[in-house]
C-alpha cells in the first residue's frame, strides 16, 4: 500500500533532478542561516556554489553528534525562533542533550513521511493506532502521532508504560496497528500472559518497531507472539525523528524517504564512500528541513545500501537492518562485536526470545565478557550436565559467530532487568582510564 | 510405577531455596523427599511433594523455572548392602544412573530411594524380575 504513490515509485532521474535541486537550496540555507555551518564551510574552504551535482556533497564537511552539543541549544537553527513550533531532544546519556527544532512546514513533512510509513504497514483510517512510544521530548511518540493523524486513523495515544494497561486497552479497544520499541512488544506479550491474555487473539495486524536495535530473529518472535506483521521502522531525533525509512510489505530492507533525505554510506575510520552492499556507518542530509537543516550527519549507525529494484516498486533505496552503533561496537580484546550477534547466537541456541546482558569486565589486563542469559522453561532440564551442555553450546556458539571466548552464566527467568524503552544490554565495567 | 517429581533451577543467589521451599508451604504443599544438585553456579531442586501439578503452578507463578519429571521409587531394606544389591542388577543390565536420593521411611525399616536413568521402562522392569519392589504413587502419597 501506499500514502504517495507518484513520489514513493518516482522515475529515479528525475528523482536525483529533485535531490540535487533541493539539496543546493538546502545547502544554501544552512550556509547562509546558521553561522556555525558557514564557519566549517569556510574552514573547509567550500562555498554552496560548490554543488553542481549530486556526488558534490562530499566536498561539505561532516556533522557530528559533538557538533550539535557544541551549538546547545538552539545554534544549528535556521529559522527565527518565533518559527519553530516545537522542539524535540535525544536522551543525552552522554554529555549534553541534542535539541531539534521544527517549523511548521517541518511538522508537515514529518506527518507525511510518518503516514508513508504506516500506509506501508498497512494502516488506514480504519484502523485503531496504538502509540506506545513515549510522547514527550522525544521524538517517537509525536511522530507516530502525527502520521497516523494524517492518514485519519484512531490515535491511542498510550504513551510507553502502564504496560499492564496497555494490554487491557489493546483488548478491550480492539487496537489493530501497535507502535513501540521491539523490546517493548516483547515485554508486553510476557505481561499479557502474566495476566491470561492469550496475545495472538488480540485485533492487532500490524506493528513498527524500531528506536531500538533488534533483529529478524525477535521479528519473528513478535510476530508469533502477537500475530501480527511487525515491520521495521527507522528515524533520528537529528534528522526528523522516527520516519527516515521504513520497510515496506517485502520485509528486505528499509525504504529510505529519497525526497527528503539524502542517504551516504561512509568508512567510519577513513569518511570515505564505501559501495552499495557494503556496510558502513549511515551519513544522512536532510533536503526539506527548514528549522533546523542537516549536512551529513554522522548517525553512527551502521548499515549498507541496498540498491536492486525492489518488488513493492518503489524506487527509492533501501537500507539493511541496522547492524549495530559505532560507539556501542564493544570493542573487546581488539575485535569488534555487537550485541545482535550475541543475540542471533543465543537464539539459534535456544530457540526462544534471548533475555540476555553482556557483562564486560576487565579483571587485570585482559577483556573478559560474560553474557548472562535467562534460562527458558522449553530448555530448563532437571539434569545438571543437560544444562553444562547448553551453557558450553552458548559459549561456542558465540564465539563462532563473534570469534570471541565467553563466559556463559545461566540465570533465572525474568531475573535480567526489563526495560520499557532501550534494552540495557550492554554493561561495562572496564575503568578506562588508564 | 512412575514417580511425578518436580525440578525446580535455582540460581545461586541467597534466599531463592527458601523462597521456593515458602512458596508450596503456604500452599500446604507437603514435601516427602528432597535433593539438591548444585554446581558453582547454579542448583537444580528436585522433590517428590503431596501435588505435583499444582506445586508446578504455584512456583511458575513465582517465577521459577519448573519441570515435572518421571523417577523411580523402590523400597530397600535399610541395612548394610541393601541399594547395593539392587543397583547390581542395573549394573549387570548395563543400565546408567542420572541421579539418585534417598530417605528413610517413618518406620524405619526400609529406606526409599529416589532414581532416574537413561531407559526407566527397562529399569522398571528388570527391577520388578528381580523382586524389588517399587513404589506407587499412592505408596509416596502414604509415607
Amino acid at each position: 500500500m501506499f500514502w504517495n504513490k507518484d513520489i514513493e515509485c518516482i522515475d529515479e532521474e528525475k528523482l536525483r533532478e529533485l535531490q540535487l535541486e533541493r539539496l543546493k537550496t538546502t545547502i544554501k540555507r544552512a550556509y547562509e542561516k546558521v553561522p556555525y555551518y558557514k564557519k566549517k564551510f569556510d574552514e573547509a574552504q567550500v562555498s554552496p556554489d560548490d554543488i553542481i551535482k549530486l556526488e558534490d556533497i562530499r566536498k561539505i564537511p561532516f556533522t557530528s553528534k559533538a557538533d550539535l552539543r557544541e551549538v546547545y541549544p538552539f545554534g544549528m537553527f535556521a529559522s527565527p525562533l518565533n518559527e519553530i513550533v516545537e522542539i524535540h531532544m535525544s536522551s543525552g546519556t552522554t554529555g549534553k542533550p541534542v535539541v531539534a527544532g521544527y517549523t511548521m512546514s517541518d511538522i508537515e513533512i514529518w506527518a507525511e513521511v510518518m503516514a508513508r510509513c504506516l500506509t506501508m504497514a498497512g494502516t488506514t483510517k480504519d484502523d485503531i493506532v496504538q502509540v506506545a512510544y513515549g510522547y514527550g521530548l522525544f521524538t517517537g511518540g509525536f511522530g507516530v502521532h502525527y502520521g497516523a493523524r494524517k492518514i485519519g486513523a484512531m490515535i491511542v495515544p498510550a504513551s510507553a508504560g502502564n504496560t499492564r494497561r496497555q494490554i487491557e486497552i489493546m483488548k478491550d479497544f480492539g487496537t489493530t496497528i501497535l507502535t513501540c520499541t521491539p523490546s517493548y512488544a516483547l515485554y508486553m506479550a510476557e505481561v499479557a500472559q502474566e495476566m491470561g491474555i492469550e496475545s495472538t487473539t488480540l485485533k492487532l495486524k500490524a506493528g513498527c518497531f524500531g528506536a531500538e536495535m533488534w533483529t529478524e530473529a525477535m521479528r519473528t518472535e513478535i510476530e508469533k507472539r502477537f500475530n501480527l506483521n511487525a515491520y521495521n521502522i527507522y528515524g533520528l531525533t537529528e534528522i526528523i525523528g522516527p520516519g527516515v525509512a521504513h520497510e515496506c510489505s517485502e520485509k528486505k530492507g528499509l525504504h529510505v524517504f529519497e525526497d527528503h533525505f539524502l542517504v551516504e554510506i561512509i568508512d567510519p575510520d577513513t569518511g570515505d564512500p564505501v559501495p552499495d552492499g557494503k556496510r558502513g556507518e549511515l551519513v544522512l542530509t536532510t533536503l526539506t528541513r527548514e528549522g533546523m537543516p542537516m549536512l551529513r550527519f554522522r548517525t553512527r549507525d551502521i548499515t549498507s545500501i541496498i540498491r536492486d529494484k525492489c518488488a513493492c516498486g518503489r524506487t527509492f533505496v533501501r537500507i539493511e537492518r541496522i547492524r549495530g552503533r559505532t560507539d556501542d561496537m564493544i570493542k573487546v580484546r581488539g575485535v569488534m562485536i555487537f550485541p545482535y550477534q550475541i543475540e542471533k547466537a543465543i537464539l539459534e541456541v535456544q530457540g526462544v526470545e534471548p533475555h540476555y546482558q553482556i557483562i564486560i569486565t576487565r579483571p587485570q589486563h585482559l577483556d573478559e565478557i560474560e553474557v548472562m542469559v535467562e534460562m527458558s522453561k522449553e530448555t530448563f532440564s532437571d539434569e545438571v550436565k543437560h544444562i553444562e551442555n547448553l551453557r558450553r553450546k552458548l559459549e561456542k556458539r558465540i564465539e563462532d559467530i563473534t570469534g570471541i571466548r565467553v563466559k556463559v552464566t545461566l540465570v533465572e527467568p525474568k531475573s535480567l532487568p526489563r526495560s520499557e524503552g532501550k534494552a540495557k544490554r550492554i554493561v561495562d565495567k572496564r575503568s578506562l582510564h588508564d | 510405577m512412575k514417580i511425578k517429581q518436580l525440578s525446580v533451577f535455582l540460581e545461586n543467589k541467597r534466599g531463592r531455596l527458601y523462597e521456593a521451599l515458602k512458596a508450596l508451604s503456604d500452599a500446604n504443599i507437603n514435601i516427602r523427599a528432597l535433593s539438591i544438585a548444585d554446581t558453582s553456579e547454579f542448583g537444580i531442586l528436585r522433590m517428590i511433594v503431596t501435588d505435583p501439578e499444582k506445586a508446578k503452578e504455584i512456583l511458575e507463578k513465582n517465577e521459577f523455572t519448573v519441570k515435572l519429571t518421571n523417577v523411580i521409587a523402590m523400597a530397600v531394606k535399610d541395612k548394610p548392602g541393601g541399594l547395593a544389591e539392587s543397583l547390581k542388577y542395573l549394573y549387570d543390565a548395563n543400565i546408567n544412573i542420572e541421579y539418585i536420593y534417598a530417605f528413610v521411611e517413618k518406620s524405619g525399616e526400609k529406606a526409599v530411594v529416589v532414581l532416574r536413568t537413561e531407559n526407566l521402562d527397562k529399569t522398571i522392569s528388570i527391577l520388578q524380575d528381580s523382586n524389588i519392589k517399587l513404589l506407587t504413587w499412592d505408596d509416596v502419597l502414604a509415607l
